[in-house]
């Protein structure tokens, strides 16, 4: 789950991390209020969760009040890449010395926390990893060991700083590290962190994400005056069941059980020269009901034409697949057609009772998903 | 005679969870593939037995009373990672983690704690290991499975045996099973099963089964580029029409920015010299090619 920059702005300053002054606004008034409070020049930014915001003019500044109020006005009318812009966050305007980089995110392929500094901030880190890898400081953390302060001051000294200023930065560095991990983020990131004409630094634009499988321990992240993306009908429906739903842009509706599989279906359809709408994984030991209801998702969608079902059992059973197209049919009454592929674990009973129901079964994967292209191609028929 | 990868006939198996109704029934149909369970432990639920296994409070009990090197756990997300820091706390060896939404933080002190004490952890998010005709430590249909030549690694469950079954009918069979889990954070990657096989007398080829997101398959590739390999190796990548950003179905399926796309594994293997079948049913027809079998 991505945070927005006003919740992740609030994140580190709980945790001690000078942040530049601000206030959220969902309106222009709120947005004058905002700058008359904090009573210097301000940055009005949209708060969206697409990046490149600020090469799309989602930050502007102004130097009143009124200027503020105006620039909010500009913001909360637009779209940043077609998504509506639903608040802004109005903060101090920061001048910058030097513009750094920090963040502490999850490595795959170490199973270890990742800390990453470079004196090159304010621009897209993974260009400067490419362009000038050896303005990139990366120390593996040992989540046992954890990042201590010495090992802190040991990025610090590498991004150049010494005395007061490696002490203050090596601290900000632990406090990240300790908020990473206590919010179960993926990443958190200061890009830029900024060192101010005084010689101190501010975290002036942050960025967090969360663990989608820990946001049981994180009740706090669901309270949210505004939501980036709506989800669809069919997106709504399936989060509700517990099942995997991701829509495409093709007119073949897919359903499979295991994500490997599904996804290996999918690419199996476009070879094949079709064009998924969908991908829906009904998950290890699906029962009738599941089926049913994924059926329904799927069918929902008016863009689709024909629906392969791609059904490997092992621990799932056919029989049970083959019952729950059956009770789809019956509630739903569907009249696309569909192509099923049904093989494993009671593969015989599964079968007798959609061909005794007038539904064609076939048994290699890749011959159904031919026969599923020629009829989507044929217009569903 | 060399034993199985990880999982033999000598493998003496703790159950964590054995009372839910994953864990009860998977250890029936372990105990039908001939794998020793020794004991389950459910807190709270100690003193009953489950299809003959007894059960206890804690594993410090259940060592007392039996034998075991290797674990597996069917324990709800919030509790997976508590269960395997008691099953390392008992020096078990091999600890397979079958629950599925484990946050990551947990996962990645699970891993960390496991390697310090030599540990293998397979998965979180995994069918499991299994050793044909010796052991199953896992969830996966043992009847698409037969004792054979080929060792397969793979990010996930139903496309595995989609792709045993290919092997299975075309008679190269298989010699051991893993799935690596299909989260962001696992314990075994395709270079360390690479390496497994390489030393396993049983495997004459290797299956790769990949998919989007990570890096297992690149850092594959590299290994086999800059070490060689000794046996042929087929790799399949799962999801090149996967769209960027969205998770498909496994937490660890994501395209993240420009990494983890199905286009840079494939072109990596490739690179290497390691063949890349376009569809699924072309891993078992290639490594028959590879081996010099005919289709039966």
């Amino acid at each position: 789950m991505k945070l927005f920059e006003y919740e992740a702005k609030a994140i580190f300053k709980r945790y001690d991390i000078p942040t530049p002054n601000g206030g959220l606004a969902t309106n222009p008034t709120q947005a004058r209020d905002i700058a008359i409070e904090i009573n210097t020049p301000v940055a009005v930014k949209a708060q969206v969760l697409v990046a490149g915001r600020a090469k799309a003019g989602g930050i502007l500044f102004a130097n009143s009040p009124e200027e503020a109020e105006k620039a909010a006005e500009k913001l909360l009318g637009m779209k940043i890449k077609s998504v509506k812009v639903q608040g802004v966050w109005v903060e101090e305007k920061v001048s910058a010395k030097k513009e750094l980089y920090f963040s502490v995110a999850v490595d795959r392929s170490t199973r270890c926390y990742v800390a990453v500094a470079s004196s090159e901030g304010g621009v897209d880190i993974e260009e400067v990893a490419v362009k000038a890898p050896e303005k990139i400081v990366k120390v593996s953390i040992d989540p046992v060991y954890g990042f201590r302060a010495h090992n802190a001051r040991q990025v610090a000294k590498k991004l150049g700083y010494s005395g007061a200023q490696m002490l203050e930065l090596a601290s900000i560095f632990v406090k990240h590290y300790q908020m990473t991990v206590e919010n179960d983020a993926e990443l958190a990131e200061m890009n830029p962190l900024i060192e101010k004409p005084d010689g101190k630094f501010v975290a002036a634009d942050t960025r967090i994400i969360v663990d989608d499988n820990a946001l049981y321990r994180h009740p706090e992240f669901k309270k949210r005056p505004f939501e980036e993306v709506e989800l669809t009908q069919q997106e709504l429906e399936a989060q509700k069941s517990g099942l995997a739903y991701v829509k495409l842009d093709g007119d073949i509706g897919i359903i499979g059980n295991g994500a490997g599989l599904v996804m290996a279906t999918l690419d199996v359809i476009q070879l094949y020269g079709g064009s998924p709408a969908n991908f829906l994984d009904v998950g290890g030991g699906a029962s009738a009901d599941m089926m049913a209801v994924a059926l329904n998702i799927v069918l929902s969608d008016p863009h689709v034409k024909v629906v392969f079902v791609n059904i490997l059992g092992g621990i799932t059973r056919c029989d049970e697949v083959a019952n729950g197209i059956l009770e789809a049919r019956r509630k739903v009454g569907f009249t696309k057609p569909m192509v099923i592929r049904l093989v494993g674990t009671n593969e015989e009973e599964g079968r007798h009772v959609l061909t005794d129901a007038g539904i064609h079964v076939l048994d290699s994967m890749e011959e159904a998903a031919k026969k599923t292209v020629e009829v989507a191609k044929a217009g569903g028929k | 005679m060399k034993l199985g990868i990880f999982v033999d006939k000598g493998t003496k198996a703790v159950v964590w969870g054995i009372t839910g109704t994953q864990g009860s029934f998977h250890t029936k149909l372990m105990l039908e593939y001939g794998t020793k369970i020794v004991a389950g432990v459910t807190p709270g639920k100690g003193g009953r037995e489950i299809q003959g296994v007894p059960v206890y409070d804690t594993v410090e009990e259940a060592m007392k009373k039996h034998d075991a090197n290797a674990s597996i756990i069917f324990v709800p997300a919030p509790f997976a990672a508590d269960a395997a820091f008691e099953a390392l706390e008992a020096e078990l060896k091999t600890i397979v983690i079958i629950t599925e939404h484990i946050p990551i933080r947990d996962a990645i002190q699970v891993m960390n704690r496991a390697r310090q004490q030599g540990a293998v952890v397979v998965g979180p998010n995994t069918p499991g290991i299994l050793t044909t005709d010796e052991c199953k430590l896992g969830i996966m249909p043992a009847h698409v499975f037969k004792r054979g030549v080929v060792g397969i690694a793979s990010r996930s469950g139903t496309l595995t045996y989609e792709i045993a079954t290919g092997l299975t009918v075309r008679g190269l069979g298989q010699s051991t099973c893993i799935g690596l889990g299909g989260d962001p954070i696992v314990g075994l990657s395709f270079v360390d099963m690479l390496q497994e096989f390489e030393r396993d007398e049983q495997t004459q080829a290797v299956a790769l089964i990949g998919e989007i997101g990570g890096n297992f398959e690149e850092l594959a590739a590299e290994f086999v580029s800059t070490e060689g390999y000794s046996k042929p190796i087929i790799a399949f990548v799962a999801g090149r029409m996967a769209p960027l950003g969205k998770r498909m179905g496994h937490a660890g399926a994501i395209i993240m920015g420009k990494t983890g796309t199905a286009a840079s594994k494939i072109e990596a293997f490739e690179k290497a010299g390691v063949k890349v079948a376009e569809k699924p049913s072309d891993v078992a027809r290639l490594l028959a090619e590879k081996l010099g079998r005919q289709h039966i």
